[in-house]
């Protein structure tokens, strides 16, 4: 009797629905490739493309991508980019590439890359994928040396959020929710196919130092970690001016406090005088009074993306200072003999 | 009896002086899509064609950056492209990057075939010269070639016969794929991107092993062991006198000035961090009573 030990089917296709989280991004060699050199063509402004790829498990890969054109802001070009898209699906459906959009990449400078647009462009991929990362690739640090290509995906209770459109501050302190939460970074594993290996494998050259090395063993950062510091100095601006916001809004909170304590005091006495009087007590409550109207509090949303932003800085000048400490004390070394 | 009629198979002059001095270059994309497209042919394929996407330099030397595939079909009588899809990407790709037009094409497998020499010429009527890249995925020879070719047309007096395929340099080295490093492009499955300071030992480790390697050189000559090599010399001369001759007392204030800088930057960027939380506490704990 098999029916005690095999699941119905029903009840199969019940628990299908549970869906494993995503713990880490797989991305091939080749996408990688296609990434650095479409945001190196077109640096300095800022480009982005489609990842394709399949949803395996817990594991997103990443197999393929192609770029989008660079899209001026006019009315009739997005059919046009809409049509481009699914020529290039198309096409690419023909020659056995995975015909699945798993996400986008796009290119930043320098770290900035938390808006607001982001954000919508998220909900938007999310109404239609189950799962969609965003990549972003930095090309002004690659000239470091350093890789830098991060998996973001916005945190599920931040989407819960998002969606009801509410971010005053007992909302976020009910759930917990600070500015660490927004996004969610996902470790990133490469994998290639072993033909590509070989070929790689071939075609290495035999020095043992490479243009990674000799870029990496720079010494002037300087202009670098000016960028760095100047965008800081902005964002720094733009959260000043975010905080100022909050404190007119206390402000002007605790005035009509003020107000509302005053009229009632005045209603109550009043309603002692009537009550002297014979007369019935007018109520203690007026919505109709512009006292007691509602302030809408400054959705914190801004705040938080600038203070992610600044600390995505931080992190940043911290990683290249380390370097610079790296390669300072080695010159040190190197000239003591 | 070919007494009479002595004709002369002349190679085309204009086209192989040309040719002596083209050479091209190859980004490593290209292998990379041509392997990917190769691994995800259809079943009934035996090999895969594409056309490649570049520019010419203005040394005359070919750059070839970019490529995709194209669906074709060969038999043993005839090879017919998809020339439409061909159309399609070129117009879909020179959206995204106009600068880059039809260089050549690319076929996996070693050598060139007669279905080629139809292909090329297809080829060279969208562009002028085009390249022929083979790529030999089947690692026949125990190695995987890579090789370029233009066409020589080889007329006999005024008909022509056949198309000479001869070889070019090619110039494979690879400066991107060394930007992001070997190791993550050779393997087939890395676990994770190395970080800044990951990255900054290994390149340290690799100036290490640089440095003992010409230790361990200019002992044995010293000893003897090995002839001395008066090129080697020199560039071993000349890299160490271009450590700037500075004062010990003037390069130790460069270096502690540097490392001040750094510094400073660094405990800027704790009181910012500092400074953040603090803003976010303020932010989010009031409570209005």
């Amino acid at each position: 009797m098999p029916a005690a030990t095999a699941r119905s089917f029903l009840q199969v296709a019940a628990t299908e629905e549970v869906a494993p989280p995503l713990r880490v991004v797989q991305i091939e060699g080749l996408v990688i490739l296609k990434i650095i050199k479409h945001c190196k063509d077109h640096s300095p402004s800022l480009v982005t493309g489609q990842l394709l790829g399949l949803d395996v498990g817990s594991v997103l890969e990443v197999t393929n991508c192609f770029p989008f054109p660079m899209r001026e802001e006019d009315e009739e070009i997005e059919a046009d980019g809409a049509n481009y898209q699914l020529e290039m699906m198309r096409c690419l459906r023909e020659v056995n590439v995975d015909n699945n959009t798993v996400g986008w990449y796009q290119s930043t400078l320098l770290g900035s890359f938390q808006t607001v647009e982001l954000i919508e462009t998220f909900m938007n991929y999310q109404e239609n994928i189950r799962r969609c990362v965003c990549i972003i690739y930095d090309p002004s640090r690659s000239d470091q040396g350093v890789l830098a290509l991060k998996a973001l995906k916005l945190s599920d209770s931040f989407m819960e959020l998002y969606r009801s459109n509410n971010f005053t501050g007992e909302k976020l302190r009910e759930k917990n929710l600070s500015w660490v939460d927004i996004f969610e970074e996902i470790p990133i594993k490469v994998s290639n196919s072993a033909l590509i290996s070989a070929f790689m494998t071939e075609l290495e050259p035999d020095t043992p130092v490479t243009q990674c090395d000799y870029d990496r063993l720079q010494l002037s950062t300087s202009s670098l970690m000016e960028r760095n510091m100047e965008f800081l100095i902005e964002c720094m601006d733009d959260l000043s001016l975010e905080q100022q916001k909050f404190q007119f809004y206390y402000r002007s909170l605790s005035r009509q406090q003020a107000q509302q304590q005053a009229w009632l005091q005045k209603r109550r006495a009043e309603n002692m005088a009537r009550k002297a009087a014979g007369e019935e007590p007018l109520p203690e409550e007026d919505p109709s009074n512009p006292v007691f109207k509602p302030l809408p509090e400054p959705s914190r949303l801004e705040s938080f993306l600038i203070t992610n932003q600044i600390s995505n800085y931080c992190n940043q000048i911290n990683g290249v200072s380390g370097q610079s400490f790296n390669r300072l004390y080695l010159m040190k070394a190197l000239h003591e003999d | 009896m070919a007494a009479s009629d002595r004709t002369v198979l002349q190679f085309s002059s204009s086209s192989s002086s040309s040719s002596a001095s083209l050479s091209a270059k190859v980004h490593p994309l290209v292998v990379f899509n041509i392997c990917d497209c190769y691994v995800r042919r259809p079943d009934q394929a035996d090999r895969v064609i594409g056309t490649l996407l570049g520019s010419v330099l203005p040394d005359g030397t070919v750059d070839i950056r970019n490529s995709y595939a194209v669906p074709h079909n060969e038999s043993i009588e005839q090879v017919a492209l998809d020339i439409e899809y061909q159309h399609n990407m070129l117009l879909s790709h020179q959206k995204v990057n106009p600068k880059e037009i039809i260089v050549g094409w690319y076929s996996t497998g070693l050598g060139v075939t007669g279905g080629s020499a139809l292909i090329h010429e297809f080829y060279s009527r969208e562009v002028q010269n085009p390249i022929h890249l083979t790529v030999d995925t089947g690692f026949t020879n125990g190695a995987g070639t890579i090789k370029a070719y233009v066409s020589n047309n080889l007329s006999l007096g005024e008909r022509q016969i056949a198309a000479q395929f001869q070889e070019i340099p090619l110039d494979l080295r690879m400066v991107e794929a060394e930007r992001i490093g070997f190791d993550m492009l050779k393997a087939t499955a890395v676990d994770k991107i190395p970080s800044d300071l990951e990255g900054m030992e290994a390149s340290m480790q690799h100036l290490l092993v640089l440095i003992d390697d010409i230790y361990k050189y200019v002992d044995d000559v010293v000893e003897g062991r090995v002839p001395p090599d008066n090129k080697i010399g020199k560039h071993i001369s000349d890299a160490v006198g271009s450590l700037p001759k500075v004062s010990p007392s003037v390069f130790d204030k460069l270096v502690n000035d540097s490392l001040q800088d750094h510094l400073l930057l660094l405990y800027l960027s704790s009181i910012t961090r500092t400074q953040l939380s603090l803003a976010e506490k303020l932010n989010t704990a009031a409570q209005i009573l």
